[in-house]
C-alpha cells in the first residue's frame, strides 16, 4: 500500500514511510490521517484508532473495533443455559467472573430462583469477583505503564496479579476462562487450601500496595504524563454512558453493589473511592482505592463462610454431579458414580437428562447488572421457554465507554492518545464479543 | 406474544374461559414429548403441543407489595403518564403495553413515539433517567408484524431506578427512529443493532456495520441466519455442528 496525498490530507494507510513522507512533502498537505492498530501493542488488544493529526495535534480520533468479534452471542443460542457460562466467561477475558457472574444473575432471575441461591455461594461469588476486580485492576496498571514505558509498573502490576491468578487455579482449576459461576451457585465448593492461600495473599497484598504508591502517586514523570490528560466530565461520562471506575473519577460515587446490591453486597462494608479530576490520573487513583477496598471486602468474605451446600436445592436445576479429585484428575465423585452407576436407575436417568437436555427457564426476559472492574456489565437474557436461550445480550462496559475516545482525545496530543485508551482499559474481547 | 384485547378486562366474563381461551391463542413453544423430530417418537405423546406462557399485561397497581423490587413502579408510570398528558400523543396512544414481570417494568412504546418517551424518561424531573444502558435487538420470528424488537435499558441515578423500554417494527419495514439524539451512547448500540438484526435506525448520524466487516451479507442475529460450522470427525465418530445437534426445545 502506498500513500495517497489529496488536497486536504495524506492518507497514511501503511506501508513504506519514506513514501509518507514523500507524499506528504509533494502535497504540501498539513493534515494527516494515521491508522493506529489493529496490530499496535498499545492498543489492548485489536483495536484500530484513526487520527487525523496536524502536526502533533489530534483533530479528529475515531474507533474501528470488531477485530475480535467471535459471535458469542449467536453460539450461545445453540447451547444449554449452563453450557453459556463456558462462552461468556471468554468474554473479556481479564475479568471472567463478572461476566459469569452477569448471566448467571440473569439467568436465575429468570428462572425465579434469585432468592434461593445459598449464602455460601453468594460468599464465594462476593470472594471471586474481589480478587478478580485486583486482578483487572493489576493488568490495567500494568499495561498502562508499560505503553508508557515504566517497565517496572508493567512487572510489579503482572507480579501482584500472579498471585489472584494462583488463587483462580487453586479453586477453579484454570488461571482464566473459568465457567466457575454456574447459574444455581458455583460449580464446586472451595478446595482445602483455599482460605489459608487468600489469607496469605491478604497480608502480603498491602506491602506491593505500598510500593506501588510509593512509585506513582507522586511521581512527577507519571504525574507529567497523567494529570489534566483525557479529561472528561461529569456530563460527558452520562452522555456518553460511561460507568466504573471512569465515572467514579469524575466525582459521582455511583456504584452498582451499594445501589442495587446483589449477592449480598449490602452485608458487606467498604467505601465507594471517589476522585473529582476527570483525567487519567484520577482514574489511576480510584482504582488504587478499589483494590484496597476489595481487599477488605474479601477479609469480610472469609470471616462469613460458614459450612454449607454451594448450590441451589432444586435437583431440576442444580448440577447433579459433584465433582471430585482424582488420581487422574477432576472428574465426577465416585460417590456420584457409584449412586447413579450402581444404586439408582432413576438417578441415572435424571443425570442424564439435566446433562444431555439441561433445563427450561420460563419464557419472559430479563436484565441483571453487576459492577464490573471496568463499569456496569448487564446481561439481557431473553428465554422461549426451551433449553437454550433465545437471545443473550452482553452491555459490556469497554464496549460503551471506547465511544469516549474522540471526546477524550481530539484536541489533545499524539502521546496522550496512548494514556487515555489506557485510562479506558478496554478489553476487545468483551468489546466485540 | 400475542396481545390480550381491551374487551377481556370485563369483569363479569368468565376467568376460566378467557384464560383457557389465552392459553390456545398462545404460540407453540414445542411439539412431542422429547423434541424429537427425526427419529420416530414412541412416547405416545408424539402430538403433544407445549404452549408458551404468554407474559400478561400488568394492571395497575404495579407496585406489589409483597415484591420489594416493584416499589417504586406506580410512581415512575404515574410520572410518565403526567409527562407525556402534555405531548402530542397521549400516554395511552405511545405506550401501548405496561408489562410487569420478575421485578422488572417494561414499557412497550409505538416506534412513531419513541424519542418523545426517551426524553420525557430523561428530561422529566420525577423520571430522570440520566443512564441509558444501551439498545439490543431481539428477533422474535414468531410474532407476526412485530418480528423486530428493540430494548432500551434505562437507569436513574436520582432515583436509583431501572425500567425498560421496548419497541418493535415488522420485519418488511424494519425502521425505528434512532435515540441518540437523546442517549448519545446508543451511538455504537445501534450501529450494533444494525448489524445484527438489520433494524435501520433513522436519523442515525453514521449507521454502518461495527462488528462485521464492511462488505458482509446477511445480519447474523436473526434467527433466519444459520449458525454455520463442520463436521468434527474424531477417532473414527462425527460430531455434527451445534446447530445440526439434536435440540430439545
Amino acid at each position: 500500500m502506498s500513500a495517497q496525498a489529496t488536497e486536504e490530507h495524506v492518507d497514511v494507510g501503511g506501508g513504506d514511510w519514506d513514501e509518507v513522507v514523500a507524499a506528504a512533502q509533494a502535497a504540501s498537505a498539513e493534515r494527516l490521517v494515521v491508522n493506529m492498530g489493529p496490530q499496535h501493542p498499545s492498543t489492548h488488544g485489536v483495536l484500530r484508532l484513526i487520527l487525523t493529526l496536524d502536526g502533533e495535534t489530534v483533530t479528529e480520533a475515531r474507533v474501528g473495533i470488531g477485530y475480535l468479534h467471535t459471535g458469542i452471542e449467536k453460539n450461545m443460542e445453540f447451547r444449554t443455559w449452563t453450557q453459556g457460562t463456558t462462552f461468556v466467561t471468554r468474554m473479556d477475558y481479564l475479568t471472567p467472573i463478572f461476566n459469569e457472574a452477569a448471566y448467571c444473575l440473569a439467568v436465575e432471575k429468570l428462572l425465579g430462583i434469585t432468592d434461593e441461591i445459598p449464602e455460601r455461594a453468594n460468599v464465594i461469588r462476593v470472594l471471586m469477583m474481589e480478587l478478580n476486580r485486583m486482578s483487572s485492576h493489576f493488568v490495567a496498571l500494568a499495561t498502562f505503564g508499560m505503553e508508557l514505558g515504566a517497565t517496572t509498573v508493567m512487572t510489579s502490576g503482572f507480579r501482584e496479579r500472579e498471585m489472584v491468578l494462583d488463587i483462580f487455579e487453586l479453586i477453579t482449576g484454570l488461571r482464566m476462562n473459568h465457567a466457575y459461576i454456574r447459574p444455581g451457585g458455583v460449580s464446586q465448593d472451595l478446595p482445602s487450601g483455599a482460605v489459608g492461600k487468600i489469607r496469605e495473599l491478604l497480608t502480603e497484598m498491602p506491602k506491593r500496595l505500598r510500593e506501588i504508591r510509593k512509585l506513582l502517586d507522586a511521581n512527577p514523570l507519571y504525574l507529567a504524563r497523567t494529570r489534566d490528560v483525557a479529561h472528561l466530565d461529569l456530563a460527558g461520562c452520562m452522555a456518553l454512558g460511561v460507568t466504573g471506575p471512569l465515572v467514579r473519577a469524575s466525582g459521582l460515587p455511583w456504584d452498582l453493589r451499594k445501589a442495587q446490591p446483589y449477592c449480598g453486597y449490602e452485608n458487606y462494608e467498604f467505601d465507594v473511592p471517589v476522585s473529582e479530576g476527570g483525567d487519567v490520573y484520577a482514574r489511576y487513583r480510584v482504582r488504587m482505592a478499589e483494590v484496597e477496598q476489595s481487599l477488605r471486602i474479601v477479609e469480610q468474605c472469609l470471616d462469613r463462610l460458614e459450612p454449607g451446600p454451594v448450590m441451589v436445592d432444586d435437583p431440576k436445576i442444580g448440577w447433579p454431579a459433584k465433582l471430585a479429585l482424582g488420581a487422574d484428575g477432576l472428574g465426577n465423585s465416585p460417590d456420584h458414580i457409584a449412586h447413579i452407576m450402581g444404586g439408582s436407575m432413576e438417578a441415572l436417568i435424571h443425570h442424564f437428562k439435566l446433562v444431555t437436555e439441561g433445563f427450561r427457564v420460563p419464557s419472559g426476559q430479563a436484565y441483571a447488572a453487576v459492577e464490573s472492574a471496568k463499569g456496569e456489565l448487564g446481561c439481557h437474557a431473553v428465554s422461549d421457554g426451551g433449553t437454550r436461550p433465545h437471545r443473550v445480550h452482553f452491555r459490556d462496559p469497554s464496549f460503551t465507554h471506547l465511544q469516549a475516545v474522540a471526546a477524550m482525545c481530539e484536541g489533545g496530543t499524539v502521546a496522550d492518545v496512548i494514556a487515555a485508551v489506557a485510562s479506558i482499559d478496554p478489553v476487545m474481547g468483551g468489546v466485540d464479543r | 406474544m400475542s396481545m390480550s384485547n381491551g374487551a377481556g378486562h370485563e369483569p363479569e366474563e368468565d376467568l376460566p374461559e378467557r384464560a383457557g381461551r389465552e392459553r390456545l391463542d398462545s404460540p407453540v413453544q414445542r411439539t412431542g414429548m422429547f423434541g424429537a423430530g427425526d427419529t420416530g417418537d414412541t412416547s405416545g405423546y408424539g402430538r403433544l403441543r407445549v404452549r408458551r406462557t404468554v407474559v400478561p399485561d400488568a394492571e395497575r397497581p404495579y407496585t406489589d407489595p409483597d415484591d420489594p423490587r416493584t416499589e417504586g413502579f406506580d410512581a415512575v408510570a404515574d410520572a410518565l403518564e403526567s409527562a407525556m398528558a402534555e405531548a402530542p400523543a397521549g400516554f395511552g396512544e405511545a405506550v401501548e403495553r405496561v408489562v410487569v414481570d420478575r421485578g422488572e417494568l417494561t414499557f412497550h412504546v409505538r416506534r412513531e413515539h419513541l424519542t418523545e418517551v426517551l426524553r420525557h424518561c430523561r428530561d422529566d424531573a420525577d423520571l430522570r433517567f440520566e443512564l441509558c444502558l444501551g439498545a439490543t435487538g431481539v428477533h422474535y420470528p414468531d410474532d407476526t408484524g412485530r418480528e423486530l424488537h428493540v430494548v432500551y435499558i434505562l437507569r436513574s441515578i436520582t432515583h436509583n431506578r431501572e425500567i425498560r423500554v421496548e419497541t418493535c417494527c415488522p420485519d418488511a419495514d424494519p425502521h425505528v427512529p434512532s435515540a441518540t439524539g437523546v442517549y448519545p451512547t446508543n451511538d455504537w448500540h445501534e450501529r450494533e443493532a444494525w448489524d445484527f438484526f438489520g433494524i435501520v435506525f433513522d436519523g442515525h448520524p453514521s449507521l454502518t456495520r461495527i462488528e462485521m466487516p464492511d462488505d458482509w451479507h446477511g445480519h447474523p442475529q436473526r434467527k433466519d441466519y444459520p449458525l454455520g460450522g463442520i463436521p468434527v470427525e474424531y477417532r473414527g465418530a462425527t460430531v455434527p455442528p451445534p446447530d445440526e445437534r439434536r435440540s430439545y426445545a
